[in-house]
């Protein structure tokens, strides 16, 4: 394997009009890395990735994946990414085994071929291997359109937003394959919505109106925290959640399932002495019951701190 | 060419699992041929209709047997007076009144001259021309009969009464019984290939957009070529059975002539569908959605059906839309089938044609996979 990297994307723009769904992106995947792209609907995943699987031509920027350039090299480079777009797109009135022996025989090689690498996704779909696509569960649609893009065994997987509408335990599954496949050395290129996904990743970039707001491991993002957190709880969280956000010291509050996370605009405070003042003006506000606790950012507050600072600015 | 042959046989694998399309494909045609080859007829069945004889003489009386000796028409009323005829031809009870005055045998015998009225619903031009001049032929028959056993009156002949100056004689060539399943059934046969594979072939790639499928296949080392090669050649095929299918009933149920080869009916077939399944395959790369997709061969189907000669004689359009015609591929196919199998015309009358066709056909396979692109929007 190379020292080069995977993907090498430099100051990608690319227009729709007089929008620019890809305004200045530039990013580097390192040989057998699982790299997350997480952003909202319309943040331009899916415009960048179709970039890099020699789809869509960048109006301005270059991009190397696998050492290749995706304009120049796109032959070349076709027959070496497995790439799964966003939409499940696998003939539904084919069979399992169809779709895959299809997309095997485009790549000029065959199933057996591919069988040690699709041998861990393969196990869970073969009881289905006659079932046509189209009437597979989500998770199982997804697999066997991982399957689909592992079949010429190719040296880089592109995946676009591939637990989209995938239940909780598939989506873990999923994930569970991905790892796996990475630790056999394959660099990996998700993009999700899911913000809880992006943990699992080796590092992530966030992702908004076309910009990468923030690169990192998802453990440095969370500790690059800047501000001090709280997690709030008590009986009315609606009314705590109007309460909080009118305190004078307030950066930014936001419900977080039972609870509420309140981010401090105050760097120069102790956290326990912001604590007690915030539990005495709930109290004033009315709301007894209130629990109000220190805790270490997760990589969802981080992201929706990153996110409204992306939109103040 | 391995591709092709694996993207080929993903075709048929889709088409044949698919039970509705499989009968579509194949029982639409048979149906349509076996009704359309009976509805969509020039032939005049029997006309109905409506006498007013004022005279009721044997002579008017002969007039009348004489009308429906010829099986053309048939008297269903009789009426005394204009006006219940001529309400019945506004609630289209009767095609035509024919109106014998009084004194028609008196004036025949007195003066060798008679009038008669015929009064036609003429809403369909050219059905009123054809039964007025079968009702002619058949009066002035009768009438060259009548001056020959009536008794000599006063000499003075006029008018149709008055021998023909010209004898015209006319000999029906290619189609002596004037058989006209003879003549429609080839091109019907046209227009139902036609039909079927404009929209197989329309739909298709926009089908495998909508799905989301054309992406992952973008991202192959396919070539365009390679992909619009493998979209035509399952549906020319198809379109080659299809019309087998169609021929063989029209030899069988209606008898058409076969004067001409064969081969040279398949040679075009085979260069004219390039030219319409490469037209079906572009519409299909530049709309979005299958109903997009629809709606222009629909267009397409209909400018190429009423002005390929099929139902209406190009000769009696505007000048400019027999020019415009030259570039319709099924006036052109339309020809050489009936050139071929009815007048049993062979390579030197159509060998022209076809080559066109074939440059046709070239070119608009060169549009598609031109503008077939492998990108996302």
């Amino acid at each position: 394997m190379s020292l080069e990297p995977a993907v090498d994307a430099q100051g990608l723009v690319r227009r729709f009009g007089d929008d620019a769904a890809l305004d200045n992106v530039s990013l580097q995947v390192q040989p057998g890395e699982l790299y997350g792209v997480i952003g909202p609907d319309g943040s331009g995943k899916t415009t960048l990735f179709r970039v890099l699987v020699t789809l869509l031509l960048p109006d301005e920027g270059s991009a190397r994946v696998l050492g290749r350039d995706v304009v120049n090299d796109l032959w070349d480079l076709r027959a070496r990414v497995g790439y799964m777009p966003g939409r499940f797109s696998l003939y539904p009135d084919l069979s399992v085994a169809e779709n895959l022996g299809f997309f095997a025989s485009l790549f000029n090689t065959t199933v057996a071929a591919a069988r040690e690498t699709i041998a861990p996704i393969w196990v869970q779909l073969e009881q289905f291997s006659a079932r046509r696509a189209g009437a597979l569960s989500g998770g199982m649609k997804q697999k066997l359109a991982l399957c689909c893009a592992l079949v010429h065994r190719p040296e880089i997987l592109i995946l676009d937003e591939p637990t989209t509408g995938v239940d909780a335990v598939s989506r873990r599954e999923f994930w569970g394959l991905l790892r796996r496949l990475r630790d056999e050395g394959l660099p990996i290129v998700v993009s999700t919505p899911y913000m809880d996904e992006a943990g699992l990743c080796d590092r992530v970039s966030l992702m908004q109106d076309g910009k990468l707001l923030v690169t990192d491991r998802p453990a440095e993002i969370e500790r690059r925290y800047p501000l001090p957190l709280f997690a709030v709880r008590g009986d009315n969280v609606l009314g705590l959640l109007g309460a909080l956000r009118r305190f004078p010291h307030a950066a930014s509050v936001w419900p977080f399932g039972e609870s509420l996370h309140y981010t401090d605009a105050r760097t120069d405070s102790e956290p326990g002495m912001i604590a007690r003042e915030l539990s005495q003006y709930v109290e004033s506000a009315g709301f007894r019951e209130a629990s109000i606790q220190p805790i270490a950012a997760g990589i969802e507050d981080a992201f929706m701190w990153y996110m409204s600072q992306g939109q103040a600015a | 060419m391995r591709t092709i042959l694996f993207l080929v046989r993903k075709e048929f694998l889709q088409i044949f699992r698919d039970h509705t399309t499989v009968a579509q494909i194949f029982m639409i045609p048979v149906v349509q041929l076996l009704v359309l080859s009976n509805a969509a007829t020039f032939d005049l069945k029997q006309t109905r209709l409506l006498v007013v004889d004022e005279d009721r003489t044997t002579v008017s009386a002969g007039l009348v047997q004489r009308l429906e000796g010829g099986r053309q028409f048939r008297v269903v009323r009789q009426a005394p007076s204009d006006q219940v005829a001529e309400q019945a031809l506004l609630d289209r009870d009767v095609t035509a009144v024919l109106h014998i005055p009084r004194h028609f045998e008196e004036d025949l015998v007195q003066h060798r001259r008679a009038k008669v009225q015929l009064i036609l619903n003429a809403e369909e031009g050219s059905a009123a021309g054809i039964i007025q001049s079968n009702a002619t032929t058949i009066l002035s028959d009768y009438a060259r009969e009548l001056s020959a056993t009536l008794p000599a009156g006063r000499r003075s002949f006029t008018g149709t009464m008055r021998p023909a100056p010209l004898d015209l004689r006319t000999q029906r060539w290619f189609n002596p019984t004037r058989n006209y399943k003879h003549y429609m059934v080839p091109a019907l046969l046209v227009a139902l290939t036609t039909i079927i594979g404009l929209l197989l072939t329309a739909q298709n790639i926009t089908r495998e957009y909508e799905l989301g499928t054309l992406e992952q296949l973008n991202v192959t080392p396919m070539t365009k070529l390679q992909f619009i090669a493998a979209k035509l050649i399952p549906f020319w095929l198809l379109s080659l059975v299809i019309f087998t299918i169609g021929l063989t009933i029209g030899k069988l149920v209606f008898g058409i002539p076969m004067r001409g080869n064969l081969v040279l009916v398949y040679l075009a077939l085979m260069v004219y569908l390039i030219v319409v399944l490469g037209l079906g395959l572009w519409i299909s790369t530049i709309t979005r959605t299958q109903q997009q997709a629809m709606f222009v061969a629909f267009f397409v189907i209909l400018i190429f059906l009423l002005m390929g000669g099929l139902f209406t004689p190009l000769d009696s359009m505007p000048d400019w839309a027999q020019a415009v015609a030259e570039a319709n591929p099924v006036k052109h196919f339309v020809f050489i089938m009936r050139s071929v199998l009815v007048k049993g015309a062979g390579l030197e009358t159509v060998g022209t044609t076809i080559l066109g066709l074939a440059a046709a056909g070239l070119a608009v396979l060169m549009l598609a996979v031109r503008r077939y692109r492998k990108y996302a929007a």
